[in-house]
């Protein structure tokens, strides 16, 4: 028998029993539209969270100082009273690391911002013009300063959203308006975007922005860099770089091979690979949950296919007397069996990507139907339909047909 | 000489239930040629319904030979067997066993299905052609249960007559029909045999037998009569010969 009418078989005798194919189908329409969901809302979950992380700047690549020297009485020292990062440094990273895109060196206080009769405490950063895309940091209203602004340390600076708000509360516009930071006057020159609070609960937008050399040298009175922000060339290079910039600094510090760094150097790939794999887990358990759902779905395919097979007896003893082989009725079930599953495996990626959208829509959790997944239940299913479709085929094709004949 | 459809030398089936054997065939041997009509007669356990299941070739004996129009049964495998129904014999049952809710021509048209050389055309053609021989050309697409009994076992006779077999095997075939229609059917398969086809007719019933041209009779698992019927009854004529019921 050849394939076309197998199928037409197959696809009467599932017809006939419209109610029952559809029940047995059900199985596998709910076992394939957890599967996809449920990996949906995974790899949404997952997504959600690499975007955030994205946000701050999915290449960054920071550098701090580090010892492990202590001061007199054995206390340890922190990072911050480190002074072993130089401006020097920034041009040695940029001279040898080629896949460091920019290089930002960065030094932080904070104080009082004052304007007219408002005053709000706020963290300062200075810092060079490429810090905003390796921050991933845009510009609302305004202007950024220049490398210019740097070099002669210009009194200008940039306004995260709080302190505007809590700055210019009538409503005014900024621009242009000089606050004072710290007793010194600086001219606002533009309004960074909001970035909402980090994923460790800080405001990022408590923040004024100025040229680095103004802060390092007008407010902190330093001469030498708290931390380095760089970027790779994208986050997959972030190692590549961070082994550039660890061997361009330990040239420029002069470090022997047996010293230790005298500072560390991180990249947010590190993070977003620890906070995806917990992420990726959940996903594998949502998926494996579904998918023995899947599995009950195919025995309930392989219970109505023995029940179909000894109803169909006689049939089976008349098409094997007109000279039906075997392996003709092994395949007239499988088929059967095979087109239910599928059928049902059809549907349930259609409810499936259905109520992933729905999921997104009234629980607003983020979701995201990946191709793979809809393919892999697919296959499942098909394979679930030859896996438990074949017992009861096999059964029927080893009837024999006298006895089947007689079967009342 | 006319060809041997049919050679059957010294044929055994045995069957083996728990410690005991039972004999059902104990040397059966008999031929039949092209263009005979025989019945196979018999009471319940004489061995007949084992023996339609060796010559229809759903079984195979313990011992002797059966050559099927020149091929040894004996031999075949399980798949070989239901090449050889499927190309030289066409059954026809007491029971019809048509499939339900499928079409008189769809009907017809199962054993072609299972013959791989055939096309869907020829297959359409060939099925028309036989329910034409069994005057149902006006009934193609009517659903068994939309046809009376007589109707149902044309049909059956339509589909072993489709794959043109060198034998209609036919097991009670008039079992379940009142007499009128049985006469019928005998007409229509005497009319095929003058036509050329052999058939072959298990029976219990001695009127239908009159109508073949010869008659096998079993007893115990052997033959004890093998008579030709010099004077074959006509079906048609007995049909006419019929009172006609008006009770209706």
């Amino acid at each position: 028998m050849n394939f076309f009418n197998l199928i037409r078989l197959a696809w009467r005798a599932l017809i006939r029993n419209k109610v029952r194919a559809l029940l047995t189908m059900l199985g596998i329409i709910i076992g394939v539209a957890s599967v996809i969901t449920m990996v949906a809302i995974g790899q949404g979950s997952k997504q959600s969270i690499r975007d955030q992380l994205s946000s701050m700047g999915s290449n960054m690549v920071t550098v701090r100082p580090y010892s492990n020297q202590t001061v007199g009485g054995g206390a340890m020292l922190g990072p911050s009273g480190l002074q072993t990062l130089k401006i020097t440094d920034i041009e040695a990273i940029k001279k040898s690391s080629p896949h460091v895109t920019a290089v930002s060196p960065v030094v932080s206080s904070s104080g009082q911002s004052i304007n007219a009769s408002k005053n709000w405490p706020v963290s300062i950063q200075g810092v060079y013009p490429d810090y905003f895309s390796i921050r991933e940091w845009k510009l609302k209203e305004g202007i950024l300063f220049t490398d210019k602004d740097v070099k002669t340390s210009s009194k200008v600076c940039l306004l995260g959203q709080t302190v505007v708000e809590n700055l210019f509360t009538n409503g005014e516009n900024p621009i242009g308006k000089v606050i004072r930071f710290n007793n010194i006057p600086i001219k606002v020159i533009g309004i960074l975007e909001e970035k909402g609070e980090s994923t460790f609960g800080q405001d990022q937008d408590n923040i004024i922005i100025a040229p680095f050399s103004t802060v390092q040298r007008r407010v902190l009175s330093i001469d030498y860099v708290q931390n380095i922000y760089a970027s790779a060339i994208d986050e997959n290079s972030s190692e590549k770089a961070t082994n550039e910039i660890t061997a361009a600094l330990r040239k420029a510090h002069k470090l022997q091979n047996s010293e230790e760094d005298d500072f560390t150097v991180r990249t947010q790939a590190e993070l977003i690979s620890a906070i995806s794999s917990t992420s990726e887990l959940l996903t594998v358990l949502l998926a494996a949950i579904a998918g023995i759902s899947l599995v009950v779905g195919g025995i309930g395919i392989m219970n109505i296919m023995y029940v179909s097979v000894t109803e169909r007896t006689k049939e089976i003893g008349l098409r094997m007397s007109v000279g039906a082989r075997g392996l003709d009725i092994l395949m007239q079930f499988l088929v059967e069996a095979i087109m239910i599953s599928i059928t049902g495996g059809a549907i349930g990626v259609l409810l499936g990507i259905t109520s992933s959208k729905l999921v997104t829509v009234f629980l607003s959790w983020p979701t995201l139907v990946s191709e793979p997944s809809i393919i892999l239940a697919f296959a499942v299913c098909a394979f679930t339909g030859v896996f438990f479709g074949y017992y009861p085929a096999q059964k029927a094709s080893r009837l024999d047909p006298i006895e089947a004949l007689r079967y009342e | 000489m006319k060809r041997k459809i049919l050679e059957i030398h010294d044929l055994k089936r045995e069957f083996k239930m728990g410690d005991e054997i039972v004999r059902a065939l104990r040397g059966v041997s008999f031929s039949i040629e092209e263009g005979e009509f025989v019945t196979i007669m018999g009471s319940s356990g004489s061995g007949k319904t084992t023996l339609l299941n060796v010559i229809g070739c759903l079984d195979k004996p313990t011992e002797g030979v059966y050559l099927l129009d020149g091929v040894n049964v004996k031999q075949l495998s399980r798949n070989q067997l239901a090449k050889l129904r499927n190309k030289k014999i066409g059954f026809v049952f007491q029971s019809y066993n048509l499939l339900a809710r499928t079409s008189a021509l769809e009907n017809t048209e199962l054993p072609l299905l299972y013959n791989a050389s055939i096309s869907s055309k020829e297959r359409h053609d060939k099925a028309l052609m036989a329910l034409e021989a069994v005057k149902l050309s006006d009934r193609l697409h009517h659903l068994p249960n939309q046809l009376s009994g007589g109707q149902q076992q044309r049909v059956a006779i339509a589909r072993a007559l489709v794959n043109d077999p060198v034998m209609i095997l036919a097991d009670e075939a008039t079992g379940n029909l009142d007499t009128r229609t049985s006469y019928e059917i005998m007409s229509l398969l005497q009319e095929l045999n003058q036509h050329g086809k052999t058939i072959v007719f298990v029976t219990h019933e001695p009127d239908i037998a009159a109508f073949s041209s010869r008659t096998v009779t079993l007893k115990d698992g052997r033959v004890i009569k093998d008579i030709k019927n010099e004077n074959v009854k006509s079906a048609k004529k007995a049909l006419a010969a019929l009172p006609v019921s008006d009770d209706y």
